[in-house]
């Protein structure tokens, strides 16, 4: 029996982004929040660094710096309105945590403490700057764990394990969304006058990722599914420090305490192509480099990795600690508990004696749903859709361009969660209910009832294998045009064979089964759509690096992507279609392109 | 190598009562549990169920009982635990919680004794005039740090003779959120907490029996934290 529930607002996901717009939502409206997860597993709390924000608590610092940042570090390709938003709204939100709660570090006169980070430095570009407000390598951790307290606290509602399968949209109009409660598979309606997507990432996709399991971007799916475009989905961030072949991250935290990259002939190669910022130049440019320096054979023992440094003995040498300082033993443990923790874990090494292997993982969607600065998703290039949310890593405002700096993760969940909440609040109270139809669930139960009848012989993980095979081989670091074509044409093999899947639990007790296999669906949309959003750019920006277009190329594409399907369709299901892509302004304010030098 | 996992499996649409599945399956010594337990759920039997996410130690969905102690399934290597071809690892379920289905437990109650010790940020006093933020030493900082790397996995819960004898025992998680607050030089809510730590099930329960300390992925000293908030009771100061 599908059930009923009325809201004024519903908030798909419970990381920082979600929670905070929840936080802000119920001050003035009745939200329920919707989550995959419990709360406090969203991959908000993998989060490592910090958050930036322009304190000055170390050294002189501005917003206009930070926006200036991002913007470069985006490659241009930011939308600089929204980019201003940020690092102005980027100080009041970290004092907000702060007020909440949130155990940051301190310095000695009592204030929030701060560290460098990649692509953040002073007075547009002159030296790093200490502007990521941090708690040890666990910022992210505290700032879930402090938005779910405050959650707590104010007596939001919750509606945990609940898998979120299609968001209602009908005339333009957001009405609502269906999920499936995990623990009995059975489907619910939630009738609401606004809905915010905050459901987070999909790196899943790739077979080296930071990305948690749970990270399938299902609500980015159902928008597409529905219609909807997504913007720039092209721009995927490979973090340069993955553990090699895991993929778990390290923190650009250690960098910011002073550890170097090494190559295998014991050379600081940074120092060669970025001598301003070094080891500290934006991700996207130290990713490129590190298989560079692979493909000219100087990978550790002429494999395709290099070696983190961070021993204090070796940061010393090369006086690479904050402000050329010297760094002890101690600080490092204190500084960097988790990442050394990982490092010993995982690798079996003593980060403090020896070098660490690292290799570049999938890492973070700069693309996603489009919207406005104040988390409203777009129709197109203008039109709003009346009630429908979205902020967080699934959303693209766009601050993050063509490659999003460290730590501005943190920030935009944190901005545009509370942009997005507070808007969705005030919309509420002159909103009305717009009507629902009485068989808004009837697709997912269609689907649902497909995928758990199906009698295939294809496993979901056998063709999850291939997918992220297929995208971390031919959608990876470094791209060309006959690589990304074998890409989008072997996804949709992989979506045939998806047609013939294989199920082994029919029951409705935590059937997973069905849930993973529904994933994997929605990620072969997202790759698809990944893949084919990087072969139609034909230009070299930020994360996009192709060898056969190696410039950027201001004059055709200094404009967002927006990807539509095409065979005109609405549903839940894996879709069968070649898509369209169409181009959008990219909002200039201050800042003209220029060439991205560190 | 191949080895054998052997899961304690349960599911209420099916079996009357829990039952061991063995599975071989072929490891590497660098390989998690969770990626042996991968294997069977993915190309073996597609009914077997737990909860994971982000697979390296911070989310706290997987804490099971490998091999008869509590741990995240994410953060034991196979070369910790086997040696050779043919040497068994068992899973099973954290005990103290009503199984759900295979490894899945029911975490409400324990989720239910976590939200009974108030377990956020209070202070009503007005922030600071300048709008910025509250200020605080790095000792006293650091006096509550302990506490603030629980994950909530309830693997030192689950672990306690105390909880086990008692599911009423608010439980050394709980108990450790209540310690990162009560040792917050910013917060005001230190004796509601107290009060209800000082009740028949509250920190008293504990019989210091470490198993909690053990348990924790995070290597948060809880036995001691506990200690503390005893102390507290017992003097009536927050040192």
């Amino acid at each position: 029996m599908t059930q009923h529930h009325q809201f004024d607002a519903v908030i798909v996901g419970a990381g920082g982004a979600g929670l905070m717009a929840a936080l802000h939502a119920s001050k003035k409206a009745n939200v329920a929040v919707v989550t995959k997860l419990y709360p406090t597993r969203s991959h908000t709390g993998a989060a490592q660094g910090g958050i930036a924000a322009a304190l000055g608590n170390m050294e002189p610092d501005s917003w206009e710096w930070h926006a200036y940042d991002t913007i470069k570090g985006g490659d241009y390709l930011v939308d600089q309105d929204a980019a201003e938003f940020l690092a102005k709204d980027a100080i009041d939100a970290v004092l907000e945590l702060e007020h909440l709660g949130l155990p940051f570090d301190r310095t000695p006169d009592g204030k929030i403490e701060q560290r460098r980070f990649g692509g953040h430095t002073a007075n547009y570009g002159e030296k790093p700057v200490m502007r990521a407000c941090k708690a040890a390598d666990r910022t992210g951790h505290m700032i879930l764990q402090t938005l779910y307290q405050n959650c707590i606290k104010q007596k939001v509602n919750f509606f945990n394990e609940y898998f979120v399968t299609d968001i209602i949209v009908q005339d333009n109009v957001c009405r609502g969304i269906v999920a499936i409660n995990i623990a009995d598979s059975e489907v619910h309606v939630f009738h609401a006058k606004a809905v915010m997507i905050a459901s987070g990432g999909f790196g899943k996709m790739f077979k080296v990722s930071s990305n948690a399991h749970t990270l399938t971007g299902d609500p980015v799916a159902a928008i597409y599914r529905r219609g909807l475009p997504l913007e720039d989905m092209e721009f995927f961030q490979f973090h340069p420090t993955g553990i090699y072949k895991l993929g778990i991250l390290l923190s650009e935290a250690a960098r910011g305490e002073g550890a170097i990259f090494i190559n295998d002939k014991g050379e600081r190669f940074m120092e060669r192509y970025m001598p301003t910022l070094k080891d500290l130049a934006p991700r996207d440019i130290c990713s490129r480099y590190i298989y560079e320096e692979v493909r000219a054979g100087r990978g550790i023992g002429g494999k395709d990795y290099v070696y983190m440094d961070f021993r204090p003995d070796v940061i010393n040498r090369y006086k690479s600690g904050p402000g050329g300082k010297e760094v002890t033993r101690e600080h490092m443990e204190k500084a960097l508990p988790d990442i050394i923790e990982f490092v010993r874990v995982y690798l079996g090494v003593d980060p403090m004696k020896d070098p660490v292997p690292i290799q570049p993982t999938a890492h973070y969607a700069m693309g996603g749903i489009p919207t406005d600065v104040d988390g409203r998703v777009l129709a197109d290039n203008n039109k709003i859709v009346t009630g429908l949310y979205a902020a967080g890593e699934c959303a693209c405002v766009s601050v993050h361009g063509a490659n999003r700096l460290g730590t501005n993760s943190l920030v935009d969940i944190v901005v545009f969660g509370r942009r997005g909440g507070k808007h969705m609040a005030e919309f509420c109270k002159s909103a009305n209910l717009a009507p629902l139809s009485p068989t808004a669930a009837n697709d997912t139960i269609g689907e649902f009832d497909r995928i758990r009848a199906s009698k295939g012989t294809e496993r979901a993980a056998n063709i999850r294998n291939d997918m992220q095979n297929l995208m971390t081989s031919y959608v990876g670091v470094f791209r060309n045009g006959a690589d990304m074509q074998k890409a989008v044409d072997g996804i949709r093999e992989l979506k045939k064979r998806f047609k013939n899947i294989k199920i082994d639990d029919t029951g409705k007790i935590f059937n997973t089964d069905v849930l993973e296999t529904f994933e994997l669906g929605c990620l072969l949309d997202i790759a698809e759509i990944t893949a084919a959003a990087a072969l139609n750019r034909t230009e070299t920006r930020g994360g996009h690096a192709r060898e056969d277009y190696d410039k950027r190329d201001d004059v055709n594409w200094l404009n967002h992507s927006m990807a539509y399907r095409t065979d005109g369709k609405s549903d839940v299901a894996v879709t069968d279609c070649n898509i369209r892509f169409e181009k959008k302004p990219v909002v200039i304010t201050k800042y003209q392109p220029k060439e991205r030098k560190y | 190598m191949k080895i054998k996992l052997k899961i304690k499996r349960f599911n209420p649409e099916k079996n009357s009562k829990p039952w061991w599945g063995e599975y071989e399956v072929d490891v590497e010594p660098t390989d998690r549990v969770l990626d042996a337990l991968h294997q069977v759920k993915w190309f073996q039997d597609g009914t077997f169920n737990l909860r994971r996410s982000c697979a390296h130690g911070v989310c706290g969905s997987d804490a099971v009982r490998i091999n008869g102690q509590n741990k995240l399934a994410c953060k034991v290597l196979m070369r910790d635990i086997v040696k050779k071809d043919g040497d068994t690892v068992t899973v099973e379920p954290i005990l103290g919680l009503k199984v759900i289905k295979d490894l899945i437990v029911d975490m409400e109650p324990f989720f239910a004794h976590y939200r009974s010790v108030m377990p956020f940020f209070v202070n009503d006093e007005p922030t600071p005039a300048d709008g910025r933020e509250r200020l605080q030493s790095i000792v006293d900082r650091e006096r509550y740090d302990q506490g603030t790397k629980c994950i909530l996995c309830a693997a030192c819960t689950t672990s306690c003779p105390s909880f086990w004898s008692n599911e009423e025992y608010v439980g050394p998680a709980a108990v450790v959120q209540a310690h990162r607050f009560i040792f917050d030089s910013r917060d005001r809510a230190a004796a509601e907490r107290l009060e209800v730590l000082n009740q028949q099930m509250g920190v008293w329960r504990c019989r210091t029996a470490f198993n909690c300390t053990n348990a924790c992925p995070r290597e948060i000293p809880i036995t001691q934290l506990i200690g503390e908030v005893k102390q507290t009771l017992a003097t009536g100061e927050i040192k």
